[in-house]
């Protein structure tokens, strides 16, 4: 690991990177433990991040978005790869190791309904993990508190409340709220919009854009809602059964995007002009079965353009200029 | 310029979500809980139950001093006893009646009246008062062992449902095990090992007791383990987790707390069976042994003497009555409690 790690140094402007991740999910063990079937959820997937970027990451149902946003966070262990935070390598440490680190990545999540305890008042959630990580003295908790529930466009009154008694908007402004309290450096936003309806969304949003202004947080936005990761990332992967196929700046990837994937997905964004003529792209057959990926480019199955050496080899992942990579063996040629 | 519509901006996300009025006060989930449990009129009755047993028990003795729990009433009593003969003297019939006076130190056996309010026992004791230290007993002896098969059981249950795997193997098949053992042969060999050693008479029952904790805790921890099972994969503990929070704090703080509307259930509703165990005990005598008072040791009188269990009800029938105002209340209670803590019985 020592001679790796020489090898190839941390980027120092990176806060987030990540080399080579996996992550496998035993599907079935034999009686000794040993595993003789596997789901690879993520596969191979490296990027780099820097401090006050959002990157978004968009995909299909299925493709591994969260897995991988759970991964960097270490709240699945990886089976491979690196996962490189502010400068050290996270991928090893030990759940109380973690535990230090945790305060400096956060996440929102795409269910506000379930993902806040049904018993304690918004002001215990909130105030937990300033006392557990002794963010502010004990005194100053509440105000500390009450001064994020503001910043969060959440009332003081709503302190004493349960979440039982919040919309779907205001839980996730809640969600958020106990995401920053500890005052982190990179937030994994894991379909925070999904589950609300269009006007909270674009609410949610704009707080979430002014807050990275505010606190100059990095962002993993994790969405299959190309307009929202259009208008809030600087950067964009797109994953595709686990592997990143694409990856660039938000400029680069919409006007040129290279992978036939993302051309097909992009192809599919609704335009608000209903005159407008849409050149769809539309993909045949279904996703495939993660458990059970196709040989070769995991695209070629529903790819247009596929050939022979799609089916026989598995693309490498290129930089095309200017940090745009992607992994097709049509743009080798 | 630019500052102004940046402030704009900011107060019209804030007020752009329907506020909740300052002046409604929306009930806390306890409160709710509450209010549904004092709805049903079954609760308030088994409430109603519980608490005049607890004071009848424990402010009773306070104040009625007359009788004091092993006070004989030393008033002594007149017992006439008739013997009679039959004797046949040249056809005739004759019966010879002889009534003896005897004059005894002790006034047992006493109707109700005045002075004796449930009468007095075949020993002399005030029944009425002794019913009360009975309560006494029963009461604090079901309370400590139901608090400490809860305890041990959540620690148990909330560390093998937590942590699964080999922990989990382990703690279950301990209670697997303690399930298995016969209890009431077990208790058998133990009472006569404390006769044995000499125990005094009043705390043979807490050991007893601790016994019955010892083989009753598995239940609560299955319990415990299964809730926490389910409420483990909840997303709210993937954020507890993500918070960085203590193995401990995750268990105890954000498991437990869910947890607690069964265990409140289960709780009441064990407190019944072990007032009713605790009675059990006493009536075969392996409970509290005489001087000493409890419902069950004050039943048990009647297998001394088969007049008593005829002609002086007074003397079991009350302590009866009150175990079966215990267990009923508190099942009563359990029951309510059940309705009350339902999320899907929201009315």
């Amino acid at each position: 690991m020592a001679e790796k790690t020489n090898a190839q140094p941390f980027d120092p402007e990176a806060i987030l990177e990540v080399r080579n991740l996996r992550k496998c999910f035993p599907l079935k063990k034999t009686i000794t433990g040993k595993v003789t079937s596997e789901l690879i959820a993520v596969d191979n997937v490296s990027f780099k991040l820097k401090a006050g970027e959002t990157l978004g990451i968009v995909g299909e149902s299925g493709c591994g978005k969260t897995t991988l946003g759970r991964t960097i966070l270490k709240l699945h262990p990886s089976s491979g790869g690196q996962i490189i935070f502010d400068g050290k390598d996270i991928t090893n440490l030990k759940s109380s190791q973690m535990r230090e680190i945790r305060k400096q990545m956060q996440i929102i999540f795409q269910d506000p309904y379930s993902s806040l305890p049904p018993r304690s008042t918004v002001g215990g959630i909130l105030s937990e993990p300033v006392e557990v990580h002794n963010i502010v003295p004990k005194s100053e908790v509440k105000s500390y508190v009450l001064d994020l529930m503001e910043k969060c466009g959440l009332r003081d009154y709503y302190y004493e409340r349960y979440p039982h008694e919040f919309s779907g908007g205001q839980r996730q402004r809640i969600c958020i709220a106990r995401a920053l309290s500890v005052n982190p450096k990179l937030v994994i936003c894991d379909e925070p919009v999904s589950a609300l309806d269009v006007s909270i969304q674009a609410q949610i949003i704009n707080l979430l854009k002014q807050l990275q202004q505010d606190m100059n947080l990095t962002y993993v936005f994790i969405s299959h809602d190309l307009s929202v990761v259009k208008f809030i990332s600087d950067k964009i992967g797109v994953m595709y059964l686990g592997s990143m196929v694409e990856f660039g700046t938000k400029e680069d990837i919409f006007s040129n995007p290279l992978h036939p994937y993302t051309k097909a997905l992009f192809s599919a964004i609704p335009h608000p002009d209903p005159d407008f003529k849409m050149n769809r792209i539309v993909l045949k057959g279904d996703i495939p079965s993660p458990a059970n990926p196709p040989k070769g480019c995991r695209f070629h199955t529903r790819c247009p353009y596929a050939t022979d050496i799609c089916k026989e080899k598995v693309p490498e992942y290129k930089d095309y200029g200017n940090g745009h990579c992607a992994a097709c063996h049509l743009l080798e040629q | 310029m630019e500052e102004k519509e940046k402030t704009a901006e900011k107060t019209e996300v804030i007020d752009n979500e329907l506020p909740l009025d300052k002046t409604v006060r929306l009930m806390s989930p306890t409160r709710m809980v509450v209010r549904r449990f004092f709805r049903s009129r079954l609760s308030i009755v088994g409430l109603i139950m519980v608490v005049g047993l607890f004071i009848f028990s424990f402010l009773g003795p306070v104040f009625y001093t007359e009788w004091g729990e092993i006070e004989l009433d030393e008033s002594g009593k007149t017992e006439y006893s008739v013997s009679q003969a039959t004797y046949t003297v040249n056809g005739k019939e004759y019966t010879l009646r002889q009534t003896t006076e005897k004059s005894l130190k002790d006034n047992f056996l006493d109707a109700p009246s005045a002075e004796h309010i449930l009468g007095t026992d075949n020993e002399g004791y005030d029944i009425f008062v002794r019913l009360m230290y009975g309560g006494r007993i029963s009461l604090i002896v079901s309370f400590i062992a139901v608090f400490l098969i809860t305890a041990i059981g959540v620690v148990m249950g909330g560390i093998a449902g937590f942590f699964g795997g080999v922990i989990d193997n382990i703690i279950m098949r301990v209670c697997d095990v303690l399930i298995c053992l016969p209890g009431v042969p077990i208790l058998l060999i133990i009472s006569t090992i404390l006769d044995a050693s000499e125990i005094d008479a009043k705390y043979r029952i807490y050991l007893l007791m601790i016994y019955l904790t010892f083989i009753s805790w598995p239940g609560t921890a299955r319990l415990v383990r299964g809730q926490i099972l389910s409420l483990r994969e909840q997303e709210y503990m993937v954020a507890a987790e993500a918070m960085g929070y203590s193995v401990p704090r995750k268990i105890f703080k954000h498991l437990v707390p869910n947890v607690m509307p069964q265990l409140i259930v289960q709780m009441s509703l064990s407190l019944g069976s072990m007032i009713l165990y605790e009675a059990t005990l006493s009536y075969l005598n392996l409970g509290v042994k005489a001087p000493y008072a409890a419902w069950g040791t004050m039943i048990n009188i009647i297998s001394t003497n088969q007049d008593i269990l005829q002609n002086h009800l007074n003397v079991w029938v009350p302590a009866g009555v009150c175990i079966v105002i215990a267990v009923l209340g508190f099942n009563f209670i359990g029951d309510g409690l059940r309705d009350a803590l339902d999320p899907k019985a929201r009315r």
